[in-house]
């Protein structure tokens, strides 16, 4: 088991130092010198690009940039935007609550929604699951922003039931202004994870040490929590895990099109405006979140299932 | 002296894709206190679906008649509390035990549910049964064992954890259901000489499973012989061997290879089984059987008394004692 | 003399698979191929075919309802929306169609290379695959768009390296399973070289799940590439193209006209839904062959 955490670090150690190359290298591919792209090819006045070559040690060979860049980046200091004279790393900062707060809800959204639809669909008669299956096919059909537009119009336009742009103040109205960024982000996710959770537990329901355990004269609920869900959990945590990850990148486009302030949104502008320092160090942030998440879905997999020893999860 | 087990005349519906189809007539088997039955046959007899009536455990769907009394209590009627009380006193043990046990559990946490959930009894004793019970069907080392996973135990000594746990709360009756045809032939031996010990031990009435007539005859009293969902023959079981009373029987017994002699070519009973919905009218194994003739065909069988057995056929006595000769007649 | 009773309709089921696999598509899998078919020939014949110049912008009709000839009205900058509609599926369906194709392509390459050559050679790529899955589609074509600018190609071409090891590692399990197959020694054997038993042989027995998985990926890089056109970053304003177009018509619908974004949106969602459910059907029936 530690030996499988152990390989399991030392993988995501090099995953995110290959990455994290490969994200400053990016700078480097742009048509026309660092520094254009780095100043977005705005003019500069010679101190400043004085100033720019000494911060980005342009004179010295590639590596050694790149490996102060990233040594900084462990200690926090992730550069400065030029359009705006601040510090990538407050500017982070101001705004990874934001992102957080969505990512955190839908999470909740798609394990409350989609795991509970699923063991309902699945434990249930007839015109129950058919109702699941329904509900979960429309979901499945609307991508985020598709979701994000509808929800926007119905409920906010039309039914004025919540609002459509921004954060709000304070606990409860924040709460309020993410309600429908969440649900447009978790409409897919809890499509997939319902549809899993269904599949995961009729195969258990099916499994033949069910079957031991009914004959042993054990009541239904002690068998179904003890045997069919704790088995089907394996299969459950793996397309949560998954779908939790993949909100990372997608909360970019429910942040933009709600108007909400946080570091999927300040990415897509940065990008607009070639703010270079400012993208690298947001893509920095999302991929660590990113390969962290997955790490995690390893280990909990790797702790539901003891026939797991060596290897990865199956995929 | 009135039986443990009574069933009489049960008929099994399942419901399938294509619709009600039956798979047991008519059956009527007895078991008394500490004695062990056979059930043999070929697949699609219905012996399986036999065993699964009296444990409860058909799947839904299922329209069954007839009656299966346990202990004076008609179980067929059974539901709620007293329906998990009878399964807990009818111990099956299935046919492979690495598929009925659940592999992300320990094999601790297996033997000792049904003691800890039903019986109360603290996790502690629970476990000392548990290695206590180990050691008696012959695994070295129970604490280990107790400690880890399916995975890591080969499918024989998964059997006998499957018996041991079969065991541990102490049934009236034990349906082991092909429980060694998923062994190797030694660790079958292995694992049938200690189900019969135990079951000795106890005094445990068995209904045991299988479509091997020689090891029924090994371990058991009595063996009925099942073919296309109906008893066809039910005697002794040494006396079964010798001396068969149904065609079916015979054939069973001339298909199985002697070890001591060569055979110029292998008998085998030409057609294939059938199951009880498949089966044509009047006599069920007439047009395999190399004894028909045509009344057979046309007059429905019923159970007879003959010499200490029963046999479903017309010309048992006409054919007593003839039917090992290998001579048609 | 036997007794078997057949059944004759299992008898006839089983003599013709070919025929119970085309009843199996159901009403909602015609429905499907006929969606995909429309948005195939707006995306090819859409500029031909569109009634009013998708461009031309009128202020003065601006966010008028449908009337006349202009079944879908007019957007925000007074343009004809159903023209735009007509002409933003060529991005929209052979954008997706091109990510979809350079990722099956980039995919079964690798899947076949990594699984005929095996040892370090495959061990070195699926490291180097591990590494690329590490960034999310999007995130990749984000950054694409900062260092090369926004555009159609630049994010197409992200997307596709992004979705290049998913189908890899689909492909490789099948293309292992498939090479480790006695023909396939038998034929090596016989001296038959490694280029030829790969395309004649390994490839032609896995292609129904590489279009299985092709058409899946379809979905996904329609998705995906109407959201970055969405963000801005992909085509841009003011090309017609669905996901531009629902941007653009946010301002629209917050003030009450919805029809330009909401008509964008069910475009992309027909196609998407039309083509998951015909991807799946393919996958599963691929699956079938396989065993």
């Amino acid at each position: 088991m530690l030996r499988f955490i152990a390989r399991r670090g030392a993988m995501l150690v090099a995953t995110l130092l290959v990455a994290s190359f490969a994200i400053y290298g990016a700078l480097y591919l742009a048509p026309g010198s660092p520094i254009a792209a780095l100043t977005g090819g705005r003019t500069v006045p010679p101190e400043v690009m004085a100033q720019l070559e000494a911060r980005y040690h342009l004179n010295e060979p590639f590596l050694t940039r790149y490996w102060i860049w990233l040594t900084s980046a462990l200690r926090g200091d992730l550069g400065e935007s030029i359009p705006l004279h601040e510090q990538v790393s407050t500017l982070i900062a101001q705004r990874i609550g934001v992102t957080i707060s969505l990512v955190l809800l839908t999470s909740v959204i798609i394990i409350v929604v989609g795991v509970g639809l699923g063991i309902v669909g699945a434990l249930g008669r007839g015109t129950v699951d058919t109702g699941v299956l329904f509900a979960s096919t429309v979901s499945a059909a609307l991508p985020a922003f598709a979701a994000a537009v509808i929800l926007q119009f119905v409920f906010g336009v039309m039914l004025g039931w919540f609002p459509v742009l921004g954060t709000g103040d304070g606990f409860v109205d924040g709460l309020r202004h993410l309600t429908l960024p969440a649900l447009a982000l978790a409409a897919t996710s809890v499509a997939l994870v319902t549809r899993v959770t269904r599949t995961a537990v009729r195969e258990e329901l099916g499994r033949e040490h069910v079957q031991t355990a009914i004959s042993r004269g054990l009541p239904w609920s002690g068998v179904v929590q003890r045997h069919v869900l704790r088995n089907a959990a394996i299969p459950i945590t793996t397309v949560v895990g998954i779908t939790i990850a993949s909100l990372i990148a997608l909360a970019a486009i429910v942040e933009t099109a709600f108007g909400l302030n946080g570091l999927g949104a300040y990415l897509v502008q940065a990008a607009q405006n070639k703010d270079f320092a400012v993208v690298q160090g947001i893509s920095l942030v999302l991929v660590f979140a990113f390969v962290i998440t997955n790490v995690v879905i390893d280990i909990a997999y790797a702790l539901l299932d003891p026939r797991v020893t060596l290897g990865s999860r199956a995929q | 002296m009135s039986s443990l087990l009574e069933v009489r005349d049960l008929t099994v519906q399942l419901k399938m894709d294509a619709g009600p189809r039956e798979v047991i007539t008519g059956t009527s088997l007895d078991i008394g206190e500490g004695e062990a039955m056979g059930l043999v046959g070929e697949s699609g007899s219905g012996k399986s679906m036999t065993a699964k009536a009296i444990a409860r455990l058909l799947p839904d769907g299922a329209h069954v008649t007839g009656s299966v009394t346990f202990d004076g209590t008609d179980v067929l009627a059974l539901s709620g509390d007293a329906l998990l009380k009878h399964r807990a006193q009818v111990a099956v043990v299935f046919q492979d035990p690495r598929a009925h046990i659940n592999p992300v559990r320990r094999i601790s946490d297996f033997m000792t549910e049904s003691l800890r959930i039903l019986d109360d009894v603290p996790k502690a004793e629970a476990v000392r049964k548990a290695s206590a019970a180990l050691e008696e069907v012959g695994i070295d080392d129970p604490t280990k064992r107790l400690k880890q996973f399916p995975h890591e135990l080969s499918g024989g000594m998964l059997q006998r954890v499957m018996i041991a746990t079969a065991l541990l709360s102490e049934p009236r009756l034990l349906l082991a259901d092909e429980c060694t045809t998923a062994l190797d032939v030694t660790t079958q031996a292995e694992v049938m000489a200690i189900l019969d010990e135990l079951r000795r031990d106890r005094g445990l009435s068995m209904l045991f499973i299988t479509h091997d007539l020689e090891l029924a005859g090994a371990v058991c009293d009595r063996t009925c012989v099942m073919y296309a969902g109906q008893i066809v023959e039910t005697s002794a079981a040494s006396r079964l061997h010798e001396d068969p009373l149904h065609p079916y029987s015979a054939a069973l017994v001339q298909a199985r290879p002697d070890i001591n002699s060569t055979a110029e070519r292998l008998v085998a009973i030409p057609g294939r089984p059938v199951s009880a919905f498949e089966a044509p009218a009047g006599c069920r194994f007439a047009p395999r059987c190399p004894h028909a003739y045509a009344p057979c065909a046309d007059n429905e069988q019923v159970l007879t008394d003959l010499d200490g057995g029963v046999v479903r056929c017309a010309r048992a006595e006409f054919l007593r004692g003839k039917l090992l000769d290998g001579s048609h007649v | 003399m036997s007794t078997e009773i057949l059944d004759p309709v299992a008898e006839a089921e089983e003599a013709a698979p070919s025929r119970r696999g085309l009843r199996k598509i159901g009403l909602l899998g015609w429905v499907s191929i006929a969606v995909i078919a429309v948005a195939l020939l707006l995306a090819i014949l859409g500029p031909i075919v569109r009634p009013f110049d998708p461009n031309l912008s009128d202020l003065s009709f601006a966010n008028v309802g449908p009337f006349g000839s202009h079944l879908l009205g007019f957007d925000g900058q007074g343009r004809d929306v159903l023209s735009r509609i007509m002409v933003g599926a060529r991005s929209t369906v052979l954008g997706a169609a091109f990510v979809a194709l350079i990722a099956v392509a980039i995919g079964t390459s690798l899947a076949i290379a990594t699984a005929w050559f095996g040892g370090k050679f495959d061990a070195s790529v699926s490291a180097g695959l591990d590494v690329i899955f590490a960034f999310p589609g999007i995130l990749l074509a984000v950054v694409a768009a900062a260092v090369f600018g926004p555009s159609l190609f630049s994010a197409g071409l992200a997307l596709a390296i992004a979705y290049s090891p998913y189908v890899a590692r689909v492909l490789r399990g099948a293309a292992l399973k498939e090479r480790a197959m006695t023909y396939i020694a038998a034929l090596e054997v016989q001296g038959f070289g490694a280029w030829r038993l790969c395309f004649r042989h390994l490839l032609p027995n896995i292609s129904s799940l590489i279009v299985a998985q092709g058409t899946i990926l379809f979905g996904f890089a329609m998705v995906d590439l109407a959201a970055i056109s969405f963000l801005g970053l992909g085509v841009q304003s003011p090309q017609a193209d669905w996901g531009v177009m629902v941007s653009d018509g946010k301002t629209s619908l917050l003030q009450g006209y919805p029809i330009v974004s909401l008509t964008a949106v069910i475009c992309i969602v027909a196609v998407v839904a039309a083509v998951s459910f015909l991807g799946e059907r393919l996958d599963a029936s691929s699956k079938d062959v396989l065993r």
